[in-house]
């Protein structure tokens, strides 16, 4: 049996069976994280130490019969998430040497149920980006390949570290973020499974802010049933977060086996954009097909302002990333460059903390929220936030999930797309509607193109109705079979 | 519109970014087209629409005003760039 091949639900089976010991279950993950990391660099900071003192604790828990949900479990955390103790970067030049004095809601949520950390996984900078090429501490190579072409491919982003060690096979899952797209995107990008839950539905205390009235986390893993686990153990109303939902978290893990029989599933129309690639229109199609097949009902919906989505996001995140990235002062943490007077050394500081993606979105959104151009760009981006709310609103009157691709490619090449920013932008036409309206959305793989790179799916639920949304991705998982691999993973020899 | 070397050079400083005069072209050109994108925004009626400020459908929460944490100093200090006993360092403010 090789450890690092099981599924999160598979192992803890395996633990509680005692097959296999927590600690064997982590050093199998650290052995292939010192093999491969080296080169997909897909975590920033690796915790070997701290992970094997949780996986002994999560023995004697085990020995002891006290082994909560997760006990024993590795995991890997974005490198967004404040971890106590640990160096958290946000793989940012500013927040270099930042080591949070306290934890994250979420990730003490998983320590509370005995996940193992094995450490804090790349990003691009401040969770801004889409290939993870914006990262002080460099690319990550996504470990998938094109057939016979060993060119390295971005792992997508933000969340690209997390995707891609899922994916190797170097955590049995991992945290991320979601901003407007950055789970689902990479979860496309590298043959995985990942969940944005509800607005409000995870906790944003401790995370790195970037666009507060859109930051969300969730779970990124190998199947739906994983992901619902994990997502189990991270939601939850705190009282830190002011946007925090005080609704009780329901039994995920039982929603993946509800079927799909009765339900209405939407297909936008809108979505079917002018030169979506074949692959992904059939994909799509088969998608439509699988769910007809298993008893759902599909009807066509409307989402008239679909087109809008990206524009609207382009406001209204740079905004939000303008204000929050304000603390970076140089004061009171974080890389400090001298200068002669107070505002030139914040401005010395700023300039060399923070690289290219970030230094724009700042002064757009510093310039969009400026006196004489707020009412133009932001109020006017808010109110079309509106009429695209109001748009699934409609829509779900009629159907209990919207079905559609992640993505408008397969990972692209590292270096590609990064001619002008809109370019990148444009990664994100499919998840960012579900963002701005607050909706849980899953990515789950459901094919691979002609070059074999893996493609998404995704489902939009209702609002907190993550339930219907794992119920109708356990039916595509179950129909698609996707069973391809990535080139560079775990136990594979490469 | 169309952002000006000036409006670029007076945006960077609203930020409290130092940019360079070899950066502004550049910066010129990305911020324009990425305004000029977002232009197509105009031609939406949004007449009576209301602005939505945030995907959380709820009415912000209050809690009691009362302190609920303190007492570490320390903690707040730790990463601080340049610290005196318990204070953070700035350069000099008032001449």
């Amino acid at each position: 049996m090789i450890l690092t091949d099981l599924t999160l639900a598979q192992a803890r089976e395996g633990l509680r069976a005692k097959k296999f010991s927590a600690r064997a279950l982590t050093e199998a993950h650290l052995a292939a994280i010192e093999k491969l990391n080296p080169r997909l660099n897909a975590f920033i900071t690796v915790t070997p130490e701290l992970a094997l003192a949780q996986a002994d604790a999560a023995d004697r828990a085990y020995a002891e019969g006290e082994a909560g949900a997760l006990t024993g479990l590795p995991l890997a955390i974005k490198d967004l998430f404040c971890t106590e103790g640990v160096r958290t970067t946000a793989a940012s030049r500013i927040l270099g040497n930042f080591i949070p004095p306290y934890e994250s809601t979420v990730t003490a949520k998983l320590k509370d149920a005995g996940a193992v950390f094995l450490g804090k996984t790349n990003l691009d900078e401040f969770a801004m980006g889409s290939s993870n090429m914006t990262s002080a501490f460099g690319a990550v190579e996504n470990p998938w390949k094109r057939r016979g072409d060993d060119t390295p491919l971005v792992p997508g982003g933000s969340s690209g570290g997390s995707a891609a060690v899922v994916a190797a096979r170097l955590a049995l899952g991992a945290t991320g973020t979601d901003t407007g797209g950055s789970i689902r995107q990479p979860a496309s990008f590298c043959g995985i499974t990942g969940i944005k839950p509800t607005y409000g539905r995870c906790s944003r205390y401790g995370i790195i802010a970037f666009a507060s009235s859109l930051d969300q986390a969730g779970p990124m893993a190998r199947t739906v049933e994983d992901c619902a686990i994990l997502l189990g153990a991270m939601a939850g109303f705190d009282p830190k977060d002011s946007t925090s939902a005080e609704r009780a978290v329901p039994d995920f893990a039982a929603a993946c086996r509800r079927g799909v029989k009765g339900l209405r599933i939407g297909v936008p129309k809108e979505y079917a954009v002018p030169g979506m690639p074949d692959e992904i229109a059939a994909l799509w199609q088969r998608g439509r097909d699988w769910l007809r097949a298993a008893g759902a009902e599909l009807v066509e919906i409307s989402l008239p302002h679909t087109r809008y989505a990206l524009a609207t996001y382009y406001i209204v995140a740079p905004a939000e990333c303008s204000s929050n990235l304000a603390r970076y002062d140089g004061v009171r943490f974080g890389r400090r460059e001298d200068g002669a007077d107070l505002i030139e050394m914040y401005e010395r500081t700023r300039a060399a903390g923070f690289g290219d993606e970030v230094k724009r979105r700042i002064m757009i959104g510093t310039y969009v929220l400026s006196a004489g151009y707020y009412d133009a760009y932001y109020l006017r981006a808010q109110k079309v936030r509106s009429l695209i709310l109001g748009d699934f609103t409609n829509a779900f009157a009629g159907c209990d999930a919207i079905l559609t691709p992640t993505a408008p490619s397969a990972a692209f090449a590292q270096g590609e797309k990064m001619d002008d920013p809109i370019t990148m932008y444009l990664n994100d036409v499919f998840t960012v509607p579900a963002s701005l309206a607050g909706l849980p959305a899953i990515s789950l793989p459901a094919g691979c193109d002609r070059a074999g790179l893996p493609l998404g799916l995704q489902v939009i639920g209702k609002p907190f109705d993550e339930e219907t949304v794992f119920a109708v991705a356990a039916e595509i998982e179950a129909a698609a079979g996707f069973s391809a691999s990535p080139t560079l993973r775990a136990g594979s020899g490469a | 519109m169309s952002l000006d070397p000036a409006t670029v050079r007076r945006i960077a400083h609203l930020a409290r970014i130092h940019i360079g005069e070899d950066e502004i072209p550049r910066l010129q050109t990305e911020l324009n087209g990425i305004l000029g994108w977002v232009e197509q925004l105009a031609e939406i009626d949004v007449t009576d629409i209301p602005p939505l400020t945030g995907a959380a459908q709820m009415a912000l929460r209050t809690r009691e005003d009362v302190v609920s944490d303190g007492g570490i100093v320390e903690k707040i200090l730790a990463n601080a760039p340049e610290r005196a006993d318990d204070y953070f360092v700035v350069p000099k403010v008032v001449e």
